[in-house]
């Protein structure tokens, strides 16, 4: 159909555009920056959904070979049969559909919070879009860690240069380092997991190859299996992030800007999700089904701890941020229990969780312009100074409750329904974190809107360019919640093709 | 013995240089001029570079039994005279202000470069010692160049003492050796090595645990790594770039030949003390950095961590030991070379110091973007993050270390970068933070006009080339691939 060139184009142009935005800034000042990345998220959006709307994601791959709607490959270092292998299928599609709408709003949400050195700013957040979507179409294990690792730079200025301090946090400074030494560290390794698995298939095949079909054929000792397996699930899990290791997450949220905020609860999470589904467990099946029931229950502790933490906050964003745990406790589950509805569960709920999360920091953003506070303590009662704003939060907040018809609802159900044939115990207890959602949701539309006003003086309320944002958010949210069957069917085809291997694995019995 | 045509072609990059310090020396004794003598340093020592391509030609060439001219050889030959230009333009622009001569300080540098030359091609221990001389001796001097003020002072004759130390080690270490194999040259030493396959010699042993102390503290590994910060620190920014490239190359590609061509590696005690070495000097290096706030004492003990690296890739002694290290010191070199090229360029016109504590750096970024642009990635380079040339030396490090098996270096490797990060990233977004109220130093306006900001410019193009696309560089370095003798 398409010529696969465009898969580059889809990376190429956030690279040039954020490029564009800092000599646009450097040359004609400070309101063209902002045109200039707003333009070019929406041409990469458009382009996105334009090879939705063109492609066909129904044909499902064969075992360890893998179907690809559209395929490039260019030769990069062949010393180590490095190459520029990219690939396109239902599931890397809608992330990345996921990334640059994301991508859009964020560009949109800092129209006016961002006012100094805007096209540096700029560069730094198209930077990041651009590294996340090639983290989604790299089909070469070292083109993969390479831009997984390189997008963590420019959010590190994002946090450094653009974050806030908020009070009683140790500072953006401090927020920032966190988050990259957290992340790098477990990134390296993974790299030792890539090199080892290249290795491996070094001395069965005598050939030098970093590439994802033929990694996938690699013959391993159920050992080497476990360890190299264990490398990569260390770096998905600090990203996702699951429990012992996401202290991270609450304080990058809580210094970050918002649109850095968004970027990270939307996109930067779900990598590690898709690092899962497209690496983790698929190069290790075996090892990865043996690991299940300590991943499923690693999932339910983070889903029962971040719940309650979130509970406990009193900063907007660091509420957000808990229950962003929380949430991706279900992704974790859904992944390891890898039959086809959970999976696509897990699928709708990164999708889901991406949009509501989102919208929850752009609002919290939107509140922090206007009260210049995040502390709840010192909310209360604005549902009586704006009219606008506090309804759409409370959307937001139902979505993220899990209410049925809209998409976050989808995601959990299809998890908890596709978990429970493989294992009772996790799926009821995963269960109660509907509930616990329920009660930090409401929790927080109570603290912040209803009660005695502070103050009588009205605030400014949304303007066109903020509600447009939000609409169209809730819009697909619904859209998500009422009629998910297209998305379903998108990622259905790549979701049959890893339950079919992962199955299979699960099956064999832990074949040594 | 007489030289053939070849011989002379390939020897022609260690001629031109040594007649280039000879030419400049002259040149003061006619007229002092800064940029004229400058200038015929550079023109020499280009001329020696181009050379290199000549001798391409004619290798591999033995010349005496102590000098070999072979495909590796070359290599360095270039890469040390790139380090050296380097250091030569960021000289001038660093001694601009300089109040007293600024001339001999050429001639110095060319003479260092000719010993690092030699070392490059050594095959015997007698040319061994004599490169390392060749090298040090100048070093003193440049170390010392700026001797009214006590720091520079201090680190000249900190690294003479030590480094005469290091020599006597060298010397006796050697002697040892000859005692019981009765040879200096590396080939034959490996050959009655692999023979006599028995019991470990006594002598031997000590002897060769001598000769490393020699390079460990030329290397500036744990536990003989003591100057350094001191050195760096009181040495002129130019100096100190020297220092941290050209001689710790030098130095290296004479242990990595002796470890192939010499068998080195065939003594086990010796490579597990390396190995040890290694590992403390990655975690010693990199936490002690943690405390710095003078950029180039952090310069100097990130430098303790990356030989730690670079020991790693040695000590594996597989298939991609000559491969990882070249590309390897390629990296760091550049790296290196681009940070200490800021610091000289802040430098001056030079203060009473240089510009070398990390306030000096704030708010930099909202006053001269360009520049911060360049420390920013080599800093992220020193640390290993991908697109930058650093990831690539890294990548290659633990390849080499998991072809070895070698996992509790592989471990440590891992444990330093992630310390590193820490480091690396202060200096980075100290360079972000607001203004100080006062500053005290600043780059030129028009420093990117001038040679020595040029010649930083062209190392980042040349550090993002080499992160983005190394496969050049990679099939040059197999080419120049080094034999078991």
């Amino acid at each position: 159909m398409t010529d696969p060139i465009i898969l580059v184009w889809l990376i190429a142009i956030p690279f040039l555009g954020g490029l564009l935005s800092w000599i646009g800034e450097l040359a004609g000042g400070i309101r063209y920056p902002r045109w200039i990345a707003l333009c070019t998220m929406l041409l990469v959006l458009v382009m996105s959904l334009w090879l939705w709307a063109v492609g066909d994601y129904h044909i499902t791959g064969m075992g360890r070979d893998p179907h690809w709607v559209l395929e490039f490959q260019a030769p990069w270092i062949e010393r180590f049969g490095i190459s520029v292998h990219l690939g396109l299928d239902g599931l890397s599609l809608l992330l990345v559909v996921l990334t640059n709408l994301l991508g859009l709003m964020a560009v949109a949400c800092s129209w006016k919070e961002i006012g100094r050195y805007v096209g540096f700013f700029h560069l730094n957040l198209l930077w990041n879009l651009g590294g996340v979507v090639a983290v989604f179409l790299a089909l070469d294990l070292f083109l993969f860690f390479f831009f997984w690792e390189m997008m963590l730079v420019p959010m590190y200025f994002l946090i450094a240069i653009w974050g806030h301090n908020a009070p009683g946090g140790k500072g953006r400074i401090y927020a920032a380092t966190k988050f990259f030494i957290f992340t790098q560290a477990s990134g390296l390794l993974m790299l030792l997991g890539i090199l080892g698995l290249v290795w491996v298939n070094h001395q069965a095949t005598g050939a030098w190859s970093f590439d994802y079909a033929v990694l996938l054929k690699t013959p391993m000792s159920m050992e080497a299996q476990w360890i190299l397996m264990l490398g990569f699930f260390v770096a998905f899990m600090v990203k996702l992030p699951v429990v012992p290791f996401h202290s991270w997450l609450p304080d990058a949220h809580s210094q970050a800007p918002t649109a850095g905020s968004v970027d990270l609860a939307g996109i930067l999470l779900k990598t590690a999700a898709y690092g899962l589904m497209r690496f983790g467990l698929p190069l290790f099946p075996e090892a990865s089904a043996s690991f299940a029931p300590v991943a499923m229950w690693l999932g339910v502790v983070g889903i029962v701890y971040g719940a309650f933490m979130t509970f406990a906050q009193n900063d907007v964003k660091r509420l957000v941020a808990y229950s962003s745990v929380s949430h991706m406790g279900f992704v974790l589950i859904g992944i390891y229990a890898g039959t086809e509805l959970a999976l696509q569960g897990a699928m709708i709920t990164m999708i889901a969780h991406g949009i509501s999360a989102g919208a929850l920091f752009i609002l919290c953003g939107e509140i922090y312009e206007r009260i210049h506070s995040r502390d709840l303590r010192e909310m209360g009662g604005l549902w009586s100074r704006f009219p606008y704003l506090p309804p759409i939060v409370m959307f937001f907040a139902l979505a993220a409750l899990g209410l049925p018809g809209l998409g976050n609802f989808v995601g959990e159900f299809l998890v908890l329904i596709g978990t429970w044939p493989i294992d009772k115990p996790v799926t009821i207890v995963a269960a109660t974190g509907l509930v616990l959602a329920a009660v930090y949701s409401l929790m927080m539309i109570q603290r912040a809107f209803h009660g005695a006003a502070k103050s009588e003086e009205k605030l400014e309320d949304l303007n066109r360019r903020e509600l447009a944002t939000c609409l169209s958010l809730m819009a697909i949210l619904l859209w998500l919640g009422v009629y998910p069957q297209p998305v379903l069917d998108t990622s259905a085809a790549a979701m049959q093709a890893l339950h079919a291997l992962y199955s299979a694995a699960a099956n064999a019995g832990v074949a040594p | 013995m007489s030289f053939d045509l070849d011989q002379w072609i390939a020897l022609l990059p260690i001629l031109i240089t040594a007649g280039t310090s000879v030419f400049v020396m002259m040149a003061i004794a006619v007229k002092r001029n800064h940029w004229w003598n400058a200038t015929f340093c550079v023109a020499g020592l280009n001329v020696a570079l181009m050379s290199v391509v000549a001798a391409t030609y004619v290798v591999p060439q033995t010349a005496t039994p102590l000098l070999v001219v072979d495909g590796f050889a070359l290599f360095y030959y270039a890469l040390i005279l790139v380090l050296t230009l380097a250091t030569a333009t960021l000289s001038h622009a660093y001694l601009e202000g300089h109040r007293g001569h600024k001339e001999e300080h050429y001639v110095l540098l060319a003479i260092a470069a000719l010993g690092a030359l030699v070392l490059a091609s050594s095959t015997h221990f007698a040319s061994f010692f004599l490169g390392l001389e060749i090298l040090s001796v100048p070093l003193y001097g440049m170390a010392a160049y700026l001797y009214k003020d006590p720091r520079s002072l201090e680190a000249g004759v900190k690294y003479l003492i030590l480094s005469a130390v290091a020599s006597a080690f060298l010397l006796f270490g050697m002697a040892l050796v000859y005692s019981q194999t009765g040879t200096l040259a590396f080939a034959e030493m490996g050959a009655r090595l692999v023979q006599s396959a028995g019991p470990a010699n006594q002598y031997l042993l000590a002897g060769a645990a001598m000769i490393l102390i020699a390079v460990g503290f030329k290397l500036s590994l744990v536990p003989f790594h003591l100057w350094t910060p001191d050195v760096y620190e009181g040495a002129p920014a130019p100096v100190g770039a020297f220092l941290a490239t050209v001689s710790k190359t030098a130095v290296f590609v004479v242990l990595l030949r002796w470890f192939v061509q010499g068998h080195g590696s065939e003594l086990r005690t010796m490579v597990d003390a390396l190995a040890a070495i290694a590992f403390v000097s990655i975690l010693a290096g990199n936490v002690l950095a943690l405390v710095q706030t003078n950029i180039k004492r952090l310069l100097a003990y990130s430098s303790i961590a990356h030989l730690g690296y670079l020991l790693v890739a040695l000590i594996a002694s597989g298939p991609f030991t000559v491969e990882a290290v070249g590309v390897y010191l390629i990296t760091y070199s550049v790296t290196v070379l681009g940070a200490f090229g800021v610091v000289a360029l802040m430098s001056s016109p030079r203060g009473e110091r240089d510009a070398d504590h990390l306030y000096d750096y704030r708010g930099l970024f909202w006053r001269r973007p360009l520049l911060v642009a360049i420390l920013t990635p080599m800093m992220l380079s020193l640390a290993g993050i991908p697109i930058t040339a650093g990831f690539i030396g890294k990548f290659y490090v633990i390849a080499a270390g998991i072809d070895g098996q070698l996992w509790w270096l592989i471990g440590a490797v891992v444990l330093g970068s992630a310390i590193g990060l820490y480091y690396y990233l202060r200096v980075v977004v100290t360079m972000f933070m607001a203004d100080p109220e006062r500053l005290k130093f600043d780059a030129p306006i028009d420093w990117a006009q001038q040679v020595g900001g040029v010649m930083v410019l062209l190392l980042t193009l040349l550090m993002f080339g080499l992160g983005i696309y190394p496969q050049p560089v990679i099939a040059l370095i197999r080419l120049a691939g080094l034999t078991a003798g």
